[in-house]
């Protein structure tokens, strides 16, 4: 079903962190960007679709004056709105955003860090472009941050502050069908497992909390109200947002869950409509699964596609390259490469 | 990351340390007496009270430097000596080992489990000397009243801050490659068979649901691995069978310790260029590296004939070969302590190092070769 293409180098290893890649197409350019967190750094890369050209940029977290090991990096993100698109980056330290090719720093948001380090670390980790101007991010307190973003310029500000996990936030994920029907906006999730789903406007809107079962989420998606979810324990399961039913209960994997991808616009023209699942772990495993939504039931069934064995790698990363699912890419611990797969 | 690393990095690498020179004073035939003593000395200051109030204290993992600094003077806490290279291999097996055990843990929170297996180890290095025992015993109860109530996303963070700091090490170690857990490019085995871990069911379930809970669909998919049921789980206690292997002692006699500098990632010198600090050490880290050297308290030794070398090659010849030939990105920058800028940082840190050195040290080109087996068998 796919097959391995042709890795693209990166200026140092991946670190072990959920979602630990991140993918932006720009078809204008003919050129696609990857970002994959190395400890206090950033490795940019953009490849041209012909393949032929590669640059790459670093970024580090120069915030302050940290002398001693530099702020690490928890996540990295572009945040695709309509007006622009920006490259959020998360650490121990705080949240920076970038103009999407990393040249400017347009923000700066510093988290509270006590004097003495505390038993509880302090990161700020899970980051969602959410409608048309607002960024998402959780962090180790359980808050999510909603950031105001204009349509240019620097004048971000921070709009609100969303309390309702009690654990670190691990990831957060937005509407990603590009359907204005759907009612909630934002998932989250957290060490504890439990999703929180979330309406976007002036005051974010509670909707629904599915709880964990003391079970991590590392990772998580949503699609048409649908909230795929990856688990500590190997578990992916899928609930209906709002309602909170479960679809379904997937012993995915053998290990932890360290990425989730959804390829929204795989089979739109089919009946059920159907889109691809990407799902991969510590246990060297990426798999692609088919989700589909039945009208008539309104249920979503998944069913299992393909598997792809990274050998002797734990994964961290896995993303669709782009919307239809032709491609996806994977980073894994300690490897200075990303793996690239495309159907065959 | 976590701020509740640097005990569990601390303990495990100095248990692995532990478990390779029991093996080395044994390959050399370093009499009884004298190993127990290395042995019980180095324990002794691994274990020191104030020395693991610090250590214990929520803060950020050391830089690599610091901490070689910690394990050398550790290695020489007692009246061993190890030249230069074997403390690198030393080192190098070390950190290894341990990269190895939180690599291949199947669930973060094993890693407690593995830090047990060590001071199980440990307390049974210590078990006829009853000082030492309620020390490590002590260290059992912090252990167990720290971690055991953390979640396993705690657990995950700090297995993630480990991994960063291991990040792009690919040292082929000898009896790894031998039991096939590490290939020849340095990376190690994940096998996709085996017992999945505690909590986790093997792949290959997928069941859909009704809206009212009920299950109306099953499906099984190959899950392109050997999986078996996952096997029961270890004891979090200070007593009790940890059910996972990884973090005993892999070493005897016969299975020498051996590692190989070569063929390992470019990378490894790019990562050192990006992780190090403009300041050679930053104020903060030589602060704590005096309030942690404030806890060692090291043994002098009375005679210095009862001192002796030890070393991790099977020759002396290779011992100096491998000192020569070590590549530049695999130096341990040791901290020099004269080099810092921070002048009253420093000047304190040099008083407490002055009180370790022990009298008659022998300057660094020292005796030939003959006079240290002449010294050694003159203690016997």
């Amino acid at each position: 079903m796919y097959h391995k293409e042709k890795s693209i180098q990166i200026k140092s290893s991946a670190s072990a962190l959920y979602n630990n890649l991140s993918v932006l197409r720009i078809a204008p350019r003919c050129l696609t960007y990857f970002t994959v967190v190395h400890a206090n750094v950033v490795n940019m890369v953009s490849a041209s679709w012909d393949g032929l050209n590669y640059s790459h940029r670093q970024l580090q977290s120069k915030e302050g004056n940290v002398a001693t090991s530099s702020s690490l990096i928890m996540q990295a993100a572009w945040c695709v709105l309509p007006s622009r698109d920006l490259l959020v980056l998360t650490s121990q330290k705080g949240i920076q955003m970038y103009e999407s090719d990393g040249s400017i720093m347009v923000y700066w948001h510093a988290l509270d860090t006590p004097e003495t380090p505390t038993a509880q670390a302090v990161f700020a980790r899970g980051i969602a472009a959410v409608r048309e101007k607002y960024i998402c991010v959780g962090t180790s307190t359980g808050s999510v941050l909603v950031f105001d973003v204009p349509a240019k310029g620097s004048n971000i500000t921070l709009s609100e502050v969303l309390e309702e996990h009690k654990e670190p936030i691990t990831d957060m994920a937005s509407e990603c069908s590009g359907s204005l029907e759907c009612i909630a906006d934002l998932v989250s999730a957290d060490d504890s497992g439990l999703l929180c789903v979330w309406k976007s406007g002036e005051d974010f809107q509670l909707l629904n909390k599915i709880p964990g079962f003391d079970v991590s989420c590392s990772s998580v998606k949503l699609w048409k109200g649908t909230v795929a979810a990856g688990y500590g324990t190997g578990q992916i399961r899928l609930y209906e947002g709002v309602t909170g039913i479960l679809y379904a209960e997937v012993n995915a994997h053998a290990r932890w869950i360290y990425s989730l991808d959804i390829a929204p616009f795989t089979g739109l023209l089919s009946l059920p409509v159907i889109v691809q699942l990407l799902s991969a772990a510590e246990d060297s495993l990426v798999r692609v699964w088919h989700l589909s939504l039945t009208p008539e039931t309104n249920s979503v069934e998944i069913e299992h596609m393909y598997n792809e064995c990274v050998t002797d790698t734990q994964i961290c990363g896995a993303k669709f390259c782009d919307g239809d699912g032709y491609a996806f890419a994977v980073t894994g611990y300690d490897l200075s490469e990303i793996i690239r797969y495309t159907q065959a | 990351m976590s701020s509740r690393t640097l005990p569990l990095l601390f303990i495990n690498l100095g248990g692995e340390m532990l478990y390779i020179l029991d093996q080395r004073l044994r390959a050399q035939n370093i009499p009884a007496d004298k190993a127990k003593k290395v042995m019980n000395d180095i324990i002794t200051t691994m274990f020191n009270k104030k020395f693991l109030e610090e250590l214990f204290k929520p803060q950020e993992l050391y830089s690599k430097k610091a901490l070689r600094t910690v394990f050398d003077r550790l290695a020489h806490a007692s009246i061993m000596r190890l030249n230069q290279a074997s403390m690198d291999k030393l080192y190098d097996l070390m950190t290894m080992a341990f990269k190895y055990q939180v690599l291949l843990c199947p669930r973060p929170k094993d890693i407690l489990l593995v830090s047990f297996n060590h001071m199980d180890a440990i307390k049974d290095f210590v078990r006829d000397t009853p000082s030492i025992l309620s020390q490590v015993d002590e260290t059992y109860r912090q252990l167990i009243e720290i971690y055991t109530p953390l979640s396993a996303g705690e657990f995950q963070l700090i297995r993630q801050t480990l991994l960063i700091f291991f990040q792009d090490m690919h040292i082929r170690v000898s009896i790894f490659l031998k039991d096939k857990v590490q290939n020849s490019n340095g990376r190690f085995v994940l096998p996709t068979s085996g017992p999945v871990p505690c909590g986790t069911q093997i792949p290959g379930l997928i069941r859909m649901f009704s809206c009212t809970g009920e299950e109306v669909k099953r499906a099984q998919f190959r899950n392109g691995g050997n999986y078996t049921s996952a096997l029961r789980e270890g004891s979090f206690e200070m007593f009790g069978e940890r059910v996972i292997k990884l973090g005993t002692n892999m070493y005897s006699v016969s299975r020498p310790v051996e590692t190989h500098m070569s063929g390992t990632s470019k990378n490894s010198a790019q990562h050192t260029k990006v992780n190090t600090a403009p300041n050679p050490l930053a104020k903060e880290e030589l602060n704590l590296l005096a309030k942690l050297m404030g806890g060692l308290e090291v043994q002098r030794p009375s005679n210095t004939d009862s001192g002796f070398r030890v070393n991790l090659f099977a020759t002396d010849e290779e011992e100096e070969e491998a000192l020569i030939s070590r590549p530049e990105e695999f130096s341990y920058e040791v901290i020099n302590i004269q080099a810092t800028k921070d002048k009253q940082a420093s000047a304190e840190l040099q008083k407490i190092m002055g009180e370790f050195q022990e009298a008659g040290e022998p300057a660094p080109s020292s005796s030939s070769k003959g006079d240290d087996l002449l010294a050694m068998m003159d203690g016997l």
